[in-house]
């Protein structure tokens, strides 16, 4: 019950990962990929209608850490203290800038919109990759590694996902973003995941991070490629077995000296969140999935 | 200061920040969902110019609940970890339930609603926001579940020094919750209505003329300007939130009184604090100011009997100390006393001024079609009462309950994060501040001109370079997407 428990907390935040990953890519991007407000409208709309159901992976996340695992939620939120503050703010001025701009005047508040979502969007993405570089190794080199490592693959996701939900001038550009970003996020990736396998019964974990390093160099090659949905699908895949690779890393003991076992709570509370968790999460998956069938279009500048 | 009073000190003000705006958006939400239910049924205009106007206002409110909401989950862990582990199989249940039942609705249908104006057919779309809304306030049921069970914890026992949950159904039908939930929902019902009161009435007498008359649809050249300034639009409005607030003050009286009672029983300290009442009194009487006595009435209120006996805060302590040890067990008096007296008098003038205003907008005809100046003045003065009615309130509650966080199980000294150090939390703490105060005033700017400007919608593409703005004309804005959104 407590691996079940942990598989399904390692889930929520695959997909967070996944789902808020091009979300935050995209608004890396954005002063790169758009020239006017057009574009930017254009940039932006791509995710307008689903960031704020994609962060709700996180607090599902976070929310199910507290109840399944009271010691992992309490110990990881206390001892990376100052980092999670920065993590909070940088949610709050992306998602305000996301819902405000288009209720703001032109010209500089609208500018400042722009600024909150950048930012935003680049601070979280490095933050959650160097939280977990510094939870696994301790390290300084993992921290930078591990912020590098999950701020690149966003992006290259948010690339990805901009070349595939736009047309003209901007589809272009993403192109061009991705491949350059594949740049860096190829050799990170490598680097970073090939780190992660360290114990000796290791093997299915160096089969998820090997696998994650295909996925994502399919994704590159399917980017070249012009194959927009296939290589949204490999990113995706990269990202998804690469957060499996983490927390394989992470199993049986989440928190230094602390394992899954000791930290979870009474079989009651566990049993019935099952249950809940069972019916609910299939309606979730169901009615995202047909949201983002509402919005399959591709935007034009409007 | 010590870590303990900081970490306080952050709760109290993100938490009492959070709340500003939660009840904008339950309440809201639903006024907002009647509204295009009342223009999908009647087709006529002015109620999808409505929808419009108010849900612009809903959504910028909305933002701000959604980022002030992150923080309160991340809090418990960051500031208040021992509590985390003491509590968290029993309080964690419901605060994962809010999270998959409640904000995934919440989150994904109100984007398909903003976005999906031309994209839906009709009746999906506004299913969509009815959703939505349903979300916001299954999302309220949980939390306050979850507060109740530390007011009044039930369905645990106590295993190596931790809380395990044995009845979750007993948790989430904790006589304590089910009184509060209709209190609280109530209560930003009543803020809502009142925020609704107070735009419509600030659009009434924005649109009189020199002569103090409220112009008629003939004086309209054009559909766009009555449409801006068609004044029924503002006394349908007006007359909505009259009647919800009137239905809600009746649910938040009703629901407060059982609350009273419940906490004779339950929260005794909480109750003696709320009166000043130092020793056990048979046939207490109320003070509504100090000085100022009735016989009797506290009884009566707390047990619905005039003689019935109500502890006071000195016996209440000695018990206390023998049960749980030496030890200061209770809250700070002057502010739950007041506060009780601030929730109470602003709240029921808040209520009070729509029964009221439902009187003078009686019948149909003329007077029912003028809202007198005076009234419409009332409205826009009102605007702060609920609000401060709810914060009040929640000091009332939480200040009450102190010095535990869990009733009688863990106290608030010993529930915070041992390894954070008072540097860091005096970090977050100023920066929350800071960033909070600054964006509280970014959104009264935006509300108070989105507000002066009116239902005609300017400027879809907000950032054009250049400064003009556009003005679309309202049947336009239909098809054409920005209306809502970026
Ligand atoms: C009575 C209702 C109530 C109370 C007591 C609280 N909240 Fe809240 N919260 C809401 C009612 C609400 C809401 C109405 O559902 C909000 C406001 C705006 C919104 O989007 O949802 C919300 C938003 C919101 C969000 C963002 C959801 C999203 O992204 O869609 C989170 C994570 C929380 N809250 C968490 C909390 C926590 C941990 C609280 C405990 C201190 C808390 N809230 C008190
Ligand atoms: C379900 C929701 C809530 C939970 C679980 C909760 C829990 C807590 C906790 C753990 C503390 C810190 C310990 C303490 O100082 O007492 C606290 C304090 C406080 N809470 Fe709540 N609270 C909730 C809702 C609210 C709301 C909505 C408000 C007001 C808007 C509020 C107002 C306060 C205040 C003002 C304090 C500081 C009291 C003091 O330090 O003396 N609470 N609450
Ligand atoms: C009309 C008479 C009212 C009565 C008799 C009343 C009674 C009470 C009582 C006894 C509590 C404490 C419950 C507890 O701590 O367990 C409470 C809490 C509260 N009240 Fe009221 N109240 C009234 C009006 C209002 C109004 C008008 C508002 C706001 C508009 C309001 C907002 C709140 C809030 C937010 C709380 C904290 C949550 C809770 O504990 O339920 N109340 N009320």
């Amino acid at each position: 019950m407590t691996t079940f428990w942990f598989i399904v907390i390692a889930f929520l935040w695959t997909g967070y990962f996944v789902l808020e990953g091009f979300d935050f890519g995209v608004g890396a991007l954005l002063p790169l990929l758009a020239r006017g407000p057009a574009e930017r409208r254009q940039v932006l709309g791509t995710i307008g209608p689903v960031w704020d159901g994609n962060e709700v992976w996180l607090i599902s996340a976070i929310g199910a850490m507290f109840a399944a695992f009271p010691a992992w939620y309490s110990g990881f939120l206390s001892e990376f203290y100052l980092a999670m503050v920065l993590v909070v703010v940088g949610l709050i001025l992306r998602g305000v800038g996301l819902e405000w701009r288009g209720k703001v005047r032109s010209g500089t508040e609208a500018a400042l919109c722009d600024a909150g979502v950048v930012t935003g969007s680049v601070l979280v993405a490095f933050l959650w990759g160097a939280i977990f570089g510094n939870l696994l190794f301790g390290t300084g080199l993992a921290t930078v590694l591990g912020g590098a490592l999950s701020l690149s693959l966003a992006v290259l996701h948010g690339a990805v996902f901009v070349s595939l939900k736009t047309e003209g001038a901007v589809r272009a550009r993403a192109r061009l973003a991705a491949l350059l970003a594949s740049a860096g996020a190829l050799p990170v990736a490598i680097a970073g995941l090939s780190a992660l396998p360290s114990g000796a019964d290791s093997v299915p974990l160096w089969v998820t991070a090997g696998a994650a390093m295909a996925a994502l160099a399919a994704g590159v090659a399917l980017v070249w490629r012009r194959r927009e949905g296939w290589a949204f699908a490999a990113t995706a895949t990269a990202i998804a077995l690469a957060t499996a690779s983490l927390f394989g890393a992470l199993y049986p003991a989440p928190l230094p000296g602390l394992t899954v076992a000791e930290m979870a709570s009474a079989p009651y509370t566990l049993t019935v969140l099952t249950w809940i968790g069972l019916v609910a999460l299939p309606g979730v998956i169901a009615y995202q999935s047909w949201t983002y069938w509402v919005f399959r279009k591709r935007l034009t500048r409007v | 200061m010590e870590a303990l009073d900081l970490a306080r000190w952050q709760f109290g003000v993100t938490t009492v920040y959070h709340f500003l705006f939660v009840p904008l958006t339950i309440g809201l939400g639903v006024f907002v969902a009647g509204l295009q239910t009342a223009w999908h049924r009647t087709g006529k205009e002015h109620y999808l110019t409505l929808t419009k106007f108010f849900g612009k206002l809903f959504l910028i409110n909305f933002a701000m609940g959604v980022v002030t909401g992150i923080v309160q989950e991340f809090q418990f862990g960051m500031n208040w970890s021992e509590y985390s582990v003491f509590v968290g199989d029993v309080f964690g249940a419901p605060l994962a339930l809010e999270a998959l039942l409640a904000f995934f609705l919440e989150s994904t249908f109100l984007g398909l609603w903003i976005f999906g104006w031309d994209r839906l057919p009709k009746r999906v779309h506004l299913a969509c926001l009815w959703i939505a809304v349903i979300g916001s306030n299954l999302s309220a049921y949980f939390i306050l579940a979850a507060n109740a069970w530390m007011k009044h914890p039930v369905g645990y026992e106590v295993v190596d020094g931790k809380a395990r949950m044995t009845d979750l159904w007993a948790v989430l039908t904790n006589s304590t919750a089910l009184a509060q939930v209709p209190h609280v929902v109530g209560a930003s019902f009543v803020v809502a209505g009142v925020f609704v009161l107070a735009v419509s009435g600030y659009r009434i007498l924005k649109d009189r003329d020199a002569k103090g008359l409220l112009p008629r649809k003939a004086d309209f050249a054009t559909p766009e300007e009555r449409s801006r300034k068609n004044p029924d639009m503002w006394r349908t409005s007006l007359r909505g939130a009259l009647v919800m607030t009137a239905i809600a003050g009746v649910v938040v009286a009703g629901s407060g009184d059982l609350s009273g009672q419940l906490l004779r029983e339950q929260q005794p300290m909480k109750l003696a604090a709320a009166e000043g009442l130092r020793q056990d009194t048979a046939g207490a009487p109320f003070s509504p100011v100090p000085g100022v006595e009735i016989p009797y009435l506290l009884s009566l209120l707390a047990a619905h009997d005039p003689n019935a006996v109500v502890q006071g805060v000195d016996d209440i302590q000695e018990r206390f100390e023998a049960q749980f040890g030496p030890g200061d067990y209770t809250p700070n008096l002057p502010v739950v006393f007041w506060s009780f007296r601030v929730m109470i008098m602003l709240g029921s003038a808040a209520i009070g001024l729509s029964v009221l205003g439902l009187w003078l907008t009686r019948g149909r005809g003329r007077r029912a079609r003028n809202v007198p100046t005076w009234f419409a003045k009332a409205c826009v003065l009102a605007l702060p009462l609920p609000v401060l009615a709810m914060i009040a309130g929640w000091l009332l509650s939480e200040i009450g309950r102190q010095p535990w966080t869990v009733a009688g199980e863990l106290l608030t000294a010993a529930s915070v994060s041992p390894g954070v150090t008072t540097t860091e939390i005096a970090i977050s703490l100023a920066l929350f501040t800071v960033l909070y105060g600054l964006l509280a005033l970014a959104e009264a700017g935006l509300i108070l001109r989105h507000v002066k400007a009116g239902p005609e919608v300017t400027a879809p593409d907000s950032d054009s370079d250049s400064d003009k703005t556009v003005l679309i004309p309202r049947q336009l804005q239909a098809e054409s997407r920005p209306t809502l959104m970026y």
